[in-house]
C-alpha cells in the first residue's frame, strides 16, 4: 500500500511540478521555488495566446487529429466489422499484413511521404499530415475495433436476418448501436495518438501557421534564454485535452489497450 | 450490394454457396476502402524507400539527377561511425529501459491485482504519463533536470548527495539519465496494464491448489504466476521493443541527441541524414535498415511467442 502511494506520486509529480512551474514568475522558476507555492501568477499563459498565437497549433492539432479520427472510424470500422464477423478467403492474411502495418517504425516512410507531398504540393497543408498520419490510425483503428466488435454476440444480428435485414442494415441497426462505447473508445485513442504524433508533424510542416501543437511546443524558442515558463504552460494546454479524455473514460480505456494484445 | 443482386444471388442453383460468395463479396467491399488506404500510404510509400535507398538522390544537389547505383548507400552505412553509434545507443536505451519497465511493471500489476480502496484513483494516475505527448515529458523532464535550480539537483543538494549542481546534459553519461527516467516514467504503465490483464485472467484455484502443495508466496509466484503470465509478458516485450527501438520524440526533446551525437538514436540520425542533410538516397537506406531491424526483431518474438502458445505441453 505504501509502495502503491510512492508509485502514485512518483508517476503523477513531474505534470505536478509542471502545472505548479506554469504558473510561477519567470524570474523565480530556477531559484528554488517551494514544492507548495504562494503566489500564482498567470503571466505565461496570457504571452502564450496573446503574444504567440498558440492557438494556432491548437487549433491545427483538433483539425488533424479530428478529420484522421473521423475517417479512420468511419472506413475503419466497415473493415473491422468485416475482418470479426464475415467469412472469406484471405481474411487472416489481411489481419496479419494490417497488425504488421501498424508496428513498423513511421521513419521507413519518411522519405517517399516527403518527396510524394513535396510532388502535390502539400508540405505544410491539412491533408499532407492527415495522409501521413493514415499510416499509424488506420491499422490502431481496425486492430482495436475487431476486437470489440469480437466482443458482441452474434446471434443478435442472425436474429435481425432471420427477421428479413440485410447483412448491412443488421450492421447498421444492431451492431452500431451495441458497438457505440467501443467504438468511442477506439476513436478517443485514435485521437490521442494523432494529437501526440510528432515525427510526422515536424518532417511535413515548414511554418507556425501549419505546425501542431507537439512541434510548436518542440520549437519554442526565446530570444535570449528558453522560455521555460511558456513551454510549461503550453505543455499544460497540449497535455489537458487528452488528460481528461483519457480520464473519463479510462476504464475502457484499459480495456480496449489489454484486449487485442491479450487475446491476440 | 443492391436489393435485386442479392436476390439473384439467392435464386442461383446452390443457394448456400450463393450465400458464401454473396457474404465473402461483401466483405470485399467493407475492406476495400481501408485496405485500399492502407496500401496507398504505408505499403507503397515502404517499397518506395527500398527504391530510393539503391539511388542516389541529393535535394541538394538537383543536377546529379537520381542514377542507379546499386547497395552504395548501404555499403557508405556499414562504414558511417555514425551509423554504428546511432545503432549502440537505440540497443543500449532499448535494453535498458525496457528491462526496468518490465520489472517495475510487474512489481506495479502484482500489487494493482490485489483488490483494495482506490484502485480507480492508481489507475487513473498511472494512466496521466501514457497519455501525454512524448515531447512533452521529454520537455518535463528537461526542465527537472536543469543544471542551475532545477528540482532534481536543488532535491539532489539537500539530500546531500551532490556537492554542486550537475549538469546532466554535458557528458553522456548522465545525459542518459534524464532520457531512460523519462521513458520508464511515461511507458511502465503501459506495461503494467498488459500484466493485470494477464494475472487476471490467472484462474485463483490454481493459488489454492499451489498452497494446499506447501508453495508460499514466492512459490506460488514461480511456479503458477511467472509460467502463466509470460505470454502476457512477452507481448509487453514485442511492443515495449519495437517502440524503444524507433524512440524519436523523447530524444529530440530532451538531448537533440547531444552532447556531440552520443545520445542520438537511429531514428533521429535518419531524420537528419533525410531532412536536415537532405540525402534521400542514404537517408533511405537507413530507414530501410531500421525497417529490417524491426521486422527482424518482430519475427523472433512472434516465433518465440508461437512456440509459447502452441508448444504449451512439451
Amino acid at each position: 500500500m505504501v509502495a502503491l502511494t510512492l508509485l502514485v506520486m512518483a508517476s503523477a509529480f513531474p505534470f505536478y511540478w509542471a502545472i505548479v512551474s506554469s504558473f510561477t514568475p519567470e524570474s523565480r522558476l530556477f531559484q528554488s521555488p517551494p514544492l507548495f507555492p504562494a503566489d500564482l501568477v498567470l503571466d505565461h499563459y496570457r504571452t502564450l495566446f496573446n503574444e504567440r498565437n498558440f492557438w494556432v497549433p491548437v487549433r491545427n492539432s483538433l483539425i488533424v487529429a479530428g478529420t484522421t479520427t473521423a475517417f479512420c472510424v468511419a472506413i475503419g470500422g466497415l473493415c473491422a466489422y468485416a475482418l470479426a464477423r464475415l467469412e472469406f478467403r484471405g481474411k487472416s492474411l489481411l489481419l496479419g499484413v494490417i497488425l504488421a502495418v501498424g508496428m513498423f517504425p513511421q521513419i521507413s516512410v519518411v522519405s517517399p511521404l516527403y518527396l510524394v507531398l513535396r510532388q502535390l504540393r502539400l508540405i505544410n497543408t491539412y491533408p499532407g499530415l492527415i495522409l501521413p498520419y493514415l499510416t499509424f490510425a488506420m491499422p490502431l483503428t481496425i486492430w482495436l475495433l475487431v476486437g470489440f466488435f469480437r466482443q458482441l454476440p452474434a446471434e443478435l444480428e442472425e436474429a435481425a436476418m432471420v427477421d428479413g435485414a440485410s447483412r448491412l442494415r443488421a450492421f447498421r441497426e444492431v451492431i452500431v448501436p451495441l458497438a457505440l462505447p467501443g467504438l468511442a473508445t477506439t476513436a478517443i485513442l485514435t485521437f490521442v495518438y494523432s494529437w501526440n504524433e510528432f515525427l510526422f508533424a515536424l518532417s511535413f510542416t515548414l511554418g507556425p501557421e501549419r505546425q501542431t501543437v507537439p512541434v510548436a511546443i518542440a520549437l519554442f524558442r526565446g530570444q535570449y534564454q528558453v522560455p521555460w515558463g511558456q513551454i510549461l504552460a503550453a505543455a499544460i494546454v497540449a497535455t489537458a485535452p487528452v488528460t481528461l479524455l483519457v480520464l473519463a473514460f479510462q476504464r475502457r480505456i484499459v480495456q480496449g489497450l489489454t484486449a487485442g494484445a491479450v487475446k491476440g | 450490394m443492391s436489393v435485386s443482386e442479392s436476390e439473384g444471388l439467392l435464386r442461383g442453383a446452390d443457394p448456400i454457396r450463393g450465400v458464401e460468395r454473396q457474404e465473402a463479396r461483401l466483405a470485399w467491399g467493407l475492406v476495400l476502402p481501408a485496405v485500399g488506404t492502407i496500401l496507398l500510404v504505408a505499403l507503397f510509400p515502404l517499397a518506395w524507400t527500398v527504391w530510393e535507398s539503391v539511388h542516389l538522390h541529393d535535394l541538394r544537389m538537383p543536377w546529379l539527377g537520381r542514377p542507379f547505383i546499386g547497395a552504395a548507400n548501404y555499403l557508405e552505412a556499414l562504414g558511417d561511425p555514425r551509423f554504428w553509434g546511432a545503432l549502440g545507443h537505440t540497443a543500449f536505451f532499448a535494453a535498458t529501459s525496457v528491462g526496468l519497465e518490465l520489472i517495475l511493471g510487474l512489481g506495479l500489476a502484482l500489487a494493482m491485482n490485489r483488490a483494495f480502496r482506490g484502485r480507480g484513483l492508481v489507475r487513473a494516475a498511472i494512466l496521466v504519463p501514457w497519455a501525454i505527448p512524448t515531447v512533452v515529458a521529454g520537455l518535463l523532464w528537461r526542465f527537472m533536470f536543469a543544471g542551475e535550480g532545477g528540482i532534481v539537483n536543488e532535491t539532489l543538494l539537500d539530500l546531500g548527495l551532490l556537492r554542486e549542481p550537475l549538469v546532466w546534459f554535458i557528458e553522456a553519461e548522465t545525459a542518459w539519465v534524464p532520457v531512460i527516467l523519462a521513458d520508464v516514467w511515461k511507458t511502465t504503465p503501459f506495461v503494467a496494464l498488459l500484466l493485470l490483464a494477464g494475472l487476471q485472467n490467472i484462474d485463483a484455484s490454481l493459488y489454492e491448489a499451489a498452497r494446499i502443495d506447501g508453495a508460499a508466496a514466492w512459490g506460488q509466484f514461480r511456479h503458477v504466476t511467472l509460467p502463466l503470465l509470460k505470454p502476457a509478458i512477452l507481448v509487453a516485450l514485442i511492443f515495449r521493443t519495437l517502440d524503444a527501438f524507433r524512440v524519436f520524440d523523447l530524444v529530440y526533446a530532451l538531448t537533440g541527441g547531444g552532447p556531440g551525437t552520443s545520445t542520438e538514436p537511429i531514428a533521429l540520425y535518419t531524420f537528419n541524414a533525410l531532412l536536415q542533410n537532405l540525402r534521400f538516397g542514404y537517408g533511405s537506406a537507413l530507414s530501410v535498415i531500421v525497417f529490417a531491424i524491426t521486422f527482424g526483431l518482430a519475427l523472433i518474438y512472434i516465433r518465440l511467442l508461437g512456440a509459447e502458445l502452441t508448444g504449451s505441453k512439451r
